[in-house]
């Protein structure tokens, strides 16, 4: 039986002015159908719902592998053509070696918590 | 003074499903905890594990459900080792583009290797590409910087 998991919430997002903030549900970003349903979501965020400024919130999240660096790198492409931002925030220092070691720190902006990820917009 | 436990090593053959392995993930990460492996090599070692069972899994058996992965694991008091063998053709590590560099920075793929090698104490590949062994020094730190 091909197994299709279920469509359930996995982002959070509340708009803070034009900002949208959004949280993972999920304590682990694993396993590519997770990470694809996760990216599709971000996705639409900038391509369906117009939004511009995105700020994500890894406070809930305690583990993530390569995966899901790919859909946060076509994100940050999505938003710079339209000339929007992308900010991340809130990132686990274990987690935060993940984008120093494939050096993508340098490319996307990560800021320590929400205020001042919200300043930088 | 309280005597450092002794090695555990295990011995375990899984299917090619993502499933198993993260059940294995989370046997040897309990195994490093009764240690007392502090979080950060905890974490470590649980996302080399993450990125070489995916690479075994997807990229060497292919997902093919007739092939296994291999695992041999020791966690000692002061290290951990591993072996994970596939059984698909291997691959050869050096001709795997280096993602930090400009050109490939915004690929969205092959970043597991670089995360393994900067989280390890030390990577080697052996034969055709399809074995790999990594060790964690405990308190180690990543070999990349």
């Amino acid at each position: 039986m091909a197994s299709q998991p279920a469509r359930r919430r996995r982002l959070e997002v509340e708009d803070i002015g034009d900002i949208a903030v959004v949280q993972f549900v999920d304590k682990k970003i694993l396993d590519e159908q997770n990470i694809q349903m996760i990216g599709d979501d971000l996705f639409r965020l900038v391509d369906e719902l117009g939004r511009r400024k995105v700020l994500l919130n890894f406070a809930n999240v305690e583990f993530m592998s390569s995966a899901a660096l790919g859909k946060l790198i076509t994100l940050h492409r999505k938003l710079q053509a339209v000339q929007g931002k992308l900010i991340l925030c809130k990132i686990a220092k274990e987690i935060l070696d993940v984008f120093k070691i494939t050096k993508l720190d340098k490319i996307l902006e990560i800021k320590p918590d929400e205020q001042s990820g919200l300043q930088s917009f | 003074m309280t005597p450092s436990p002794d090695p555990v090593t295990a011995d375990v053959t899984i299917p090619s499903d993502l499933g198993e392995a993260h059940a294995l993930q989370a046997r040897i990460e309990d195994a490093l905890q009764a240690f007392g492996y502090g979080d950060r090599d905890v974490f470590a070692i649980r996302l080399a594990l993450e990125e070489a069972l995916v690479n075994a899994i997807k990229h060497g058996n292919q997902l093919d459900p007739d092939k296994r992965v291999h695992v041999r694991y020791t966690v000692a008091p002061d290290r951990f080792d591993v072996r994970i063998a596939d059984e698909g053709p291997g691959f050869d590590p050096a001709a795997v583009p280096d993602p930090t560099e400009d050109d490939f920075i915004e690929r969205p793929c092959g970043r597991g290797l670089l995360l393994i090698r900067g989280f390890m104490s030390s990577v080697e590949y052996h034969g055709c590409g399809n074995v790999v062994t990594m060790s964690k020094l405990r308190n180690g730190h990543p070999a990349g910087g």
